[in-house]
């Protein structure tokens, strides 16, 4: 599953993006060295080739559903590591951009749930470690299937763990869990399936092409995997401790909100740390709408209703957010005027210059 | 004027899955000459152009283009000399746009960027192609592509010109614009090709190849009134030498 | 199939809004690249119960699409594909978040509900903004902004490589796929089945990317990829980000929702 913008904090997003870019330049590093030039056409060729694949579904036997194929762990038995994580990462950018997929916070999330775990744990851990120099059928889909629901098993907790410490969803740690860990199971299976069946085709039909492309990756690609493991435990502590450091200083998730919300944050926001800053600035700002905003409550009182509410409970937090969402609903209502009156603008203006 | 010459002496090629693709292939191709290779599916005649430019290496025999034998150290200039049009130009066409395809070799040749647009635009105003320069190769039609792959080879400003398949899916219009843009070349041609008559209306000099050896080399006029020639290499006469199916009058060919 | 088709269609689409001229066309790249990010990032740092105040960001989207003559239906068409996306993970904000905020009427309002309508309108904002931001400069544009800003050349290279043979691989794919469909008889084709269509399709994919590497060194290729354009970051693409980043801030620290809505309440009475 892709990580999406939405469910996504900026620090989560942010940290994963550079730990990500890391990844990347550290890749590209690889491929450069290896001057092995003939494989950025044959990167670039068979992302598409991914895309391409991806949209022939096929029918899971026993269940009545279809499914597609994910491709990670298939790029990097073509392509060694190195290449197949540039290889996801392009495949991501694109999706990303052009199908929604994700989005452009989410990116570094997605490469490291859909590209690391594939290409440098699943592959080279699992299955160079089962498959061997010469698989025969049975070991080349035992590997496969097991690589596979690896790679996928980490990706689906990463996401888990991405959205849990963004709190941007309510839902629980356990529960998503449980959820997401089985589904995943059943996607990994299908999806090792498919893999050895297409690795076992390339192998009987062009046997020197796996071999061949991988080969060059191997020896380094082992031991700069510890490099990169460690990489990824530093990445993993910089995050843990910008988390730790933003929660130490947010206050009860909850009471925030509502603070928020009703526009109290003023009166029970907490007075310390970054939060009571923002606190502190909004209320600068705020003095004008909360002045008017208690005029309004008293006309409102007055007048029965003005604002569309029946009740006219007093209650400040709800003059408060009907206020927002009423101004909220302006704001996009002039969002799309001066859109409107631009593309009027943009339209007209080629006429004007043909004329002159 | 020497350096115009391509030369295979006793070339052979033998692909990595044991399959002999050429065997003992001499050929002397001399300075402006268009020079046509015929041959049944198979019979080499895509393994021999890659061979002119060192897309593939040969197993044995030499290639010699101009004064140099093609070695490592001769390929640069070698593949600047003998510019290459690949079957399918979606193999040929892989940048974003037609102009920047274009200025993918002189760029690549270390011109700077203004007169490597330059060249551009000469070698597309020369296929007629200048109007689609900020196009997306996959908005061409299969004759414009066609066109497009030989103005990329033309930016570099070769001597000498090989082609495979020049004519393989075009409509009938966009064959005889393509077959007068060749005819206008003043390049030393080297066309491989299925398409007898475009054989006979380019190309004087005509060789045949058939599993992978020089079956025939000469005149084409004369190789294609060899029957027993055709017949044992899988070939057939051009349609223009074949009777017309509804009043059987051959067309006079002097 | 039906969606191998549309996906065609949709880059297609999308390539040519791409190749439009208008002023927001002709902006280096670069500087909507940047604007694009900014905007992404600070939506998203928003806390979770945000709604109105994320509204005014809707400016950004709608300013870009109205003066790059994206239509209005085309974006809003795209981006709703992705809403049930993020509805299935915001649906859960509701249960498990069921305190009451407040009460609008007599109906309650619980927190998980403010929660998952902010996860809406995140998805909406920064999947349009992605979106129009290709279709105002296009693919190859926002890769070649992407390296000049840092991206490796490599993947720069490759990005450009898989967008240039999608197109082709997709009309590839097409028709093996509508071979196979039409020799199914109606029935979703087994795995065993696809997996060699897939490899099939594999081992043609890797015998073009040879014969386009043989292309590339015919042309002289050694490995480096020379532009042929020259950046054009002048005032006013500094002008572009600076605004857009100054309206950002501002819309970050004042709720404009808040403000307005005030405004109208004191005027109203």
């Amino acid at each position: 599953m892709h990580m999406a913008d939405a469910l996504l904090s900026p620090a989560v997003g942010g940290t994963m993006w550079a730990v990500s870019a890391g990844i990347i330049v550290y890749c590209s590093k690889k491929v450069t060295d290896e001057l092995d030039e003939r494989k950025v056409p044959l990167m670039g060729v068979l992302g598409a080739f991914l895309f391409a694949a991806q949209m022939i579904n096929f029918s899971i036997p026993g269940t009545g559903s279809s499914g597609h194929l994910g491709g990670g762990l298939l790029l990097a038995i073509l392509l060694g590591p190195h290449a197949a994580f540039l290889t996801i990462a392009s495949v991501l950018v694109v999706q990303a951009l052009f199908f929604a997929d994700g989005g452009l916070l989410a990116l570094g999330c997605n490469l490291f749930n859909l590209g690391y775990f594939p290409a440098f744990i699943a592959y080279p851990l699992i299955y160079r470690k089962i498959a061997g120099a010469r698989p025969g059928q049975l070991r080349l889909s035992v590997a496969a299937i097991v690589a596979a629901t690896v790679g996928l098993q980490l990706g689906a907790f990463g996401v888990v763990v991405e959205t849990a410490s963004s709190g941007i969803s309510s839902l629980p740690f356990a529960t998503f869990v449980l959820f997401m860990q089985p589904i995943h199971l059943a996607i990994g299976i299908v999806e090792g399936v498919v893999t050895a069946a297409i690795v076992s085709f390339v192998h009987r039909a062009r046997p020197e092409l796996i071999g061949a492309a991988a080969r060059p990756t191997v020896t380094p690609g082992q031991q700069s995997l510890r490099k990169l493991l460690l990489a990824f435990l530093a990445g993993a502590v910089l995050t843990g401790g910008l988390f730790s450091w933003f929660a130490s200083k947010d206050p009860d998730g909850l009471e925030w909100a509502i603070a928020q919300v009703s526009g109290e944050a003023e009166l029970k926001g907490p007075e310390q740390g970054m939060h009571a800053t923002l606190a502190a600035l909004q209320e600068r700002m705020a003095i004008l709408p909360d002045y008017a905003f208690r005029k309004t409550d008293a006309g409102g009182q007055g007048n029965g209703g003005s604002d569309g509410n029946g009740d006219a409970n007093p209650e400040s937090r709800l003059g408060s957010s009907v206020s927002g969402i009423v101004g909220g609903l302006l704001a996009l209502l002039l969002a799309f005027l001066i859109g409107f009156l631009l593309k009027r603008r943009v339209h007209r203006m080629p006429r004007a210059g043909g004329l002159s | 004027m020497s350096h115009h010459l391509v030369e295979l002496k006793r070339l052979g090629h033998v692909y990595p899955d044991g399959t002999a693709a050429l065997s003992e292939v001499s050929l002397r191709i001399t300075h402006g000459e268009c020079v046509a290779v015929i041959g049944a599916n198979g019979a080499g005649k895509s393994t021999l152009l890659l061979h002119l430019n060192g897309c593939l290496v040969a197993s044995s025999g030499e290639v010699r283009v101009g004064d140099f034998p093609l070695t490592r150290a001769t390929l640069p200039q070698i593949r600047r000399t003998v510019g290459m049009v690949f079957q399918d130009p979606d193999d040929q066409l892989f940048m974003p746009t037609v102009l920047d395809d274009v200025a993918f070799g002189p760029l690549n040749l270390g011109l700077p960027p203004a007169e490597a647009e330059e060249r551009s635009r000469d070698a597309l105003a020369l296929v007629g192609a200048w109007h689609l320069r900020d196009k997306p190769p996959y908005l061409l039609s299969g004759g414009e592509k066609k066109r497009v792959a030989i103005a990329t080879v033309l930016a570099m400003s070769p001597d000498i010109l090989v082609l495979d398949e020049p004519t393989s899916g075009l409509d009938p219009f966009a064959r005889r614009q393509l077959m007068a843009l060749l005819k206008d070349f003043r390049h030393t041609r080297i066309i491989a090709s299925h398409d007898l008559d475009l054989v006979m209306d380019l190309c004087e000099r005509t060789v045949v190849l058939h599993d992978g050896r020089v079956a025939a080399d000469g005149e084409t006029r004369e190789l294609f009134r060899d029957d027993a020639l055709l017949a044992q290499c899988r070939l057939e006469k051009p349609f223009s030498m074949q009777g017309c199916p509804v009043c059987g009058v051959v067309r006079r060919i002097a | 199939m039906a969606s191998i088709e549309s996906m065609a269609a949709n880059f297609r689409r999308l390539d040519q809004f791409a190749r439009a001229d208008t002023a927001m066309h002709r902006l280096d790249a670069r500087a909507k690249v940047m604007a694009t990010l900014a905007f992404i990032v600070v939506v998203a740092s928003f806390d979770r119960y945000t709604v109105a105040a994320l509204l005014p960001f809707f400016i950004f989207p709608i300013v870009l699409a109205a003066l790059g003559k994206l239509p209005t239906a085309y974006v809003a068409r795209n981006v709703a594909v992705a809403i049930p996306f993020a509805l299935a993970i915001g649906l859960f904000n509701p249960l498990f978040d069921q305190q009451v905020l407040f009460k609008l009427g007599s109906i309650p309002i619980s927190a998980g509900w403010i929660s998952c309508l902010s996860i809406v309108v995140r998805a909406v904002l920064t999947l349009s903004a992605a979106l129009i931001l290709i279709g105002v400069t296009g693919f190859p544009a926002v890769c070649e902004a992407l390296e000049r800003l840092g991206m490796p050349k490599v993947l720069a290279m490759q990005m450009q490589f898989l967008y240039r043979y999608l197109f082709v691989l997709i009309e590839d794919t097409r028709r093996s796929a509508r071979a196979l469909e039409l020799r199914s008889c109606g029935r979703s084709p087994r795995l065993p089945t696809v997996a060699s269509l897939i490899g099939f399709l594999l081992l043609r994919t890797w015998q073009r990317a040879d014969r386009i590497h043989m292309a590339m060194l015919a042309r002289a290729y050694r490995g480096d990829f020379h532009s042929r354009k020259v950046g054009n970051f002048g005032s006013g693409e500094v002008a572009f980000v600076a605004g857009w980043l100054v309206l950002f801030g501002l819309l970050r620290v004042y709720d404009a929702s808040q403000l307005l809505g005030a405004l109208v309440g004191r005027a109203l009475p």
